[in-house]
């Protein structure tokens, strides 16, 4: 029997049959795989064998919600690739285990400004907070917009519970029970683990903000609070003296 | 049903006009939009520190208004005249198909509205947070069952080659739009949500979108849009048929393979990248195809660019078609993207298949199918002629500027200096950007400015064409009065 084309051209269904596994394929092909092997994700233990990388706390991770709200990663990107100069610009060059948390990722596609993935502990509270006020007030020909508005604004922290239990439902191990709990002093240690308690959210909320004090204000709680301490803790996870050089080239 | 369908027209023409009409007006505003936000980057203070208007804000509006405002409503326009035209039928419903109007407008509004209000799903082109994902996935079905119900309803036993592409760009956005959009609301009174999939993975489903809402909505669709108006604008038959069909099945398969060639070099495993790339390059076959076959339609009857300025804009769009996808097999070499890569050379490239490409077939198809829609001819061929100046001028300026800042970016940030220190600071490179900036911004004006002149053009057009209606009705009014 000989194929003809003719015999597509005539027949709806058939084209749409087809269609739908000539475009199916590609994409099975190259995401399926990355959610089932192990080394796509690299583990990164501690010296004392816990994970290195953990979840935001809940500051944080309300910060990044700002972060996400501004549009911040059309400008800076979040993934420092192995090349000497982003070496000496940025540092050590972005890991997978880094943004496994990240729910959605944030590696951006544009640097307008300079990317972002290890800005954590760089530069002071201070200079963070001048700089979203006013960028021109620290790099006067930076072209990037001031940001006021984060240190007028108050810090909505009401649903950081429902904020927590939809990163939990998507996979991000915040805890609720007694053996969550247990699971992530094992995993991430207990200091960790407390900031990861979705009971605590609000607690440990304001106690890193009034210990952080980020904004300079301590009498209010402001979303550049929750912005700068969002910034100051990324790239900071993985401790990469503590590796020996060429460690993570493995896993590529 | 022949019956029925008699007291009416013969197509439902009006779904035609009303998604051609508003492809014009969210042109117009997401391009003026486009240019806005290129100030901003050339003239910060245009922030005006005002949240609802920053840069980060608005490039959503900007994307979200051209591709699926602009673009979109010229796909469903388009589509609905080519599958009832080339079926001969009426689109079965007309509620729904109205449906898919209101819908697809209240989308496009809702998404700039929610962007503003800093409602963004914080992944590019899908931005839309989830209950405006839900409406778009519910319009999309109508769409679908409208779409395939035309071709069900067929006179010919064939199903004509403009139909595969549509069809194509419809099942994969559908299924694009779906695994992309898989999140977790908040709460169900809250538009806030977290994307189903983190890092590494997320990054690949996301490009995976990507890269094929730029491959499907705007390629293969906008080659359903030629392979029907090419052809009937010079009047002659597609130039080959057995090219079309090559160059469909390998275009719809090599597609899908190619959105991890935005994350070369990153966190994504290599084996990932490098296949994304390898068809990336094969990809560069199917799309000359599609542009050989669309340009050559015209051989035989090449003087048609000498006095037909609508036959202008679909050759120089399918030249620029050609460019710009040589151009990104190009930028999806490893070498060529880690300059490339997180520089404006990206803007620039999409520019050129955007602004090229898609606007340029989509200006020539709406020239054409307007007056018809009207039943008239169009108000002015010199006005056609100025936009396409404008227009070529606006392209040209535009990717050069961002070629001359993405490629000089690149450069100045892997220099160094006689000791190995860089030899440049990051801001540096930010001082150097304003000049190709300003320019760019000029080249969207330019274009803006011709989209402008068309949307006035068209306006006349449909103005007398009420004229003529009313003329003629009074004509006959007349002559029954007469006799």
């Amino acid at each position: 029997m000989k194929f003809k084309h003719e015999s597509i051209e005539i027949n709806a269904g058939l084209l749409i049959a087809l269609t739908l596994v000539v475009v199916s394929i590609g994409g099975l092909v190259e995401i399926v795989p990355l959610f089932f092997i192990n080394e796509t994700v690299e583990q990164v233990k501690t010296a004392d064998g816990r994970d290195a990388v953990h979840p935001y706390t809940p500051l944080e991770s309300r910060g990044r919600d700002i972060y996400v709200r501004e549009g911040c990663f059309l400008c800076h990107s979040q993934m420092i690739r192995p090349f000497r100069d982003e070496h000496l610009r940025y540092g050590h060059y972005s890991l997978a285990a880094e943004s496994q948390y990240d729910h959605p990722f944030q590696w951006g596609s544009k640097r307008t400004g300079p990317d972002l993935a290890r800005v954590g502990k760089k530069y002071s509270n201070e200079w963070h907070t001048q700089h979203l006020i006013k960028p021109k007030s620290v790099m006067p020909d930076s072209i990037m917009p001031n940001y006021p508005w984060l240190m007028e604004n108050t810090l909505d922290y009401s649903d950081i519970r429902a904020r927590m239990q939809a990163q939990k439902a998507v996979g991000v191990p915040y805890s609720e029970t007694d053996e969550e709990y247990e699971a992530n002093v094992k995993r991430f240690g207990p200091e960790v683990a407390k900031n990861l308690d979705i009971l605590y959210a609000e607690k440990n909320l304001l106690k890193q903000a009034e210990t952080g004090n980020y904004d300079g204000d301590k009498t209010r709680l402001t979303e550049m609070d929750a912005l700068v301490a969002y910034l100051q803790v990324l790239g900071t996870m993985v401790d990469f003296k503590s590796y020996q050089d060429g460690h993570f080239s493995e896993f590529r | 049903m022949a019956h029925a369908a008699a007291s009416k027209e013969q197509y439902n023409y009006e779904i035609i006009r009303k998604f051609a009409i508003m492809s014009l007006v969210w042109g117009i505003l997401g391009m003026s939009v486009g240019v806005y936000i290129a100030l901003e980057l050339a003239y910060p203070a245009l922030n005006f520190d005002i949240p609802e208007i920053t840069f980060g804000r608005l490039r959503p509006v900007h994307t979200t208004l051209v591709i699926f405002g602009f673009g979109g409503s010229a796909l469903f326009a388009t589509s609905y005249y080519v599958v009832q035209r080339t079926c001969q039928t009426r689109l079965f419903s007309d509620g729904l198909a109205t449906f898919t109007f209101w819908g697809w407008q209240t989308i496009i509004a809702a998404g700039a509205l929610s962007y503003m209000l800093g409602y963004s799903q914080g992944r590019e082109y899908a931005e839309f947070e989830w209950p405006i994902d839900i409406l778009i996935a519910v319009v999309w079905i109508a769409y679908l069952a409208l779409y395939v119900q035309a071709i069900r309803q067929r006179s010919q036993p064939h199903i004509y080659v403009a139909n595969w592409f549509y069809l194509g760009f419809i099942l994969v956005t559908a299924i694009l739009h779906i695994f992309n959009n898989l999140a977790m609301p908040v709460g169900l009174f809250t538009l806030k949500s977290y994307s189903a999939f983190s890092g590494v993975q997320d990054a690949m489903t996301q490009w995976w979108y990507g890269h094929n809402a730029v491959g499907f909505f705007l390629t293969a669709a906008f080659l359903g849009m030629m392979y029907y108006f090419v052809p009937k604008q010079a009047g002659r038959p597609v130039y080959s048929y057995r090219l079309s069909i090559i160059h469909f099945w390998a275009l719809v398969f090599l597609y899908m393979w190619a959105g991890a060639h935005h994350l070369h070099w990153t966190a994504l495993p290599d084996w990932t990248s490098t296949l994304a790339a390898t068809f990336s390059i094969m990809l560069l076959l199917p799309s000359w195809g599609g542009m050989i076959n669309g340009i050559m339609t015209l051989s035989g009857a090449w003087d048609k660019l000498r006095s037909d300025p609508i036959m202008l804009f679909m050759i120089a769009a399918l030249s620029f078609y050609g460019m710009s996808t040589f151009e990104g097999p190009l930028m999806s070499l490893k070498s060529v993207n880690a300059l490339s890569h997180y520089t404006d050379w990206t803007i620039g490239h999409v520019h050129s298949g955007a602004l090229g490409w898609v606007a340029l077939i989509s200006f020539g198809s709406m020239y054409h199918l307007i007056p018809r829609l009207y039943g008239t001819k169009i108000y002015s061929l010199k006005l056609i002629y100025i936009h396409f100046w404008l227009a070529t001028i606006g392209i040209v300026l535009y990717i050069t500027s961002m070629w001359i800042a993405g490629i000089g970016q690149g450069l100045f940030l892997r220099a160094f200096d006689d000791f190995g220190n860089l030899k440049y600071s990051f801001i540096e490179t930010v001082v150097f950007l304003h000049q190709p900036y300003v320019w760019r911004a000029i080249g969207g004006m330019f274009f803006v400015a011709g989209v402008i002149i068309m949307a006035y053009n068209i306006f006349r057009t449909i103005s007398q064409a009420k004229r003529e209606a009313a003329e003629l009705e009074a004509r006959i009014a007349a002559k029954m009065a007469n006799a």
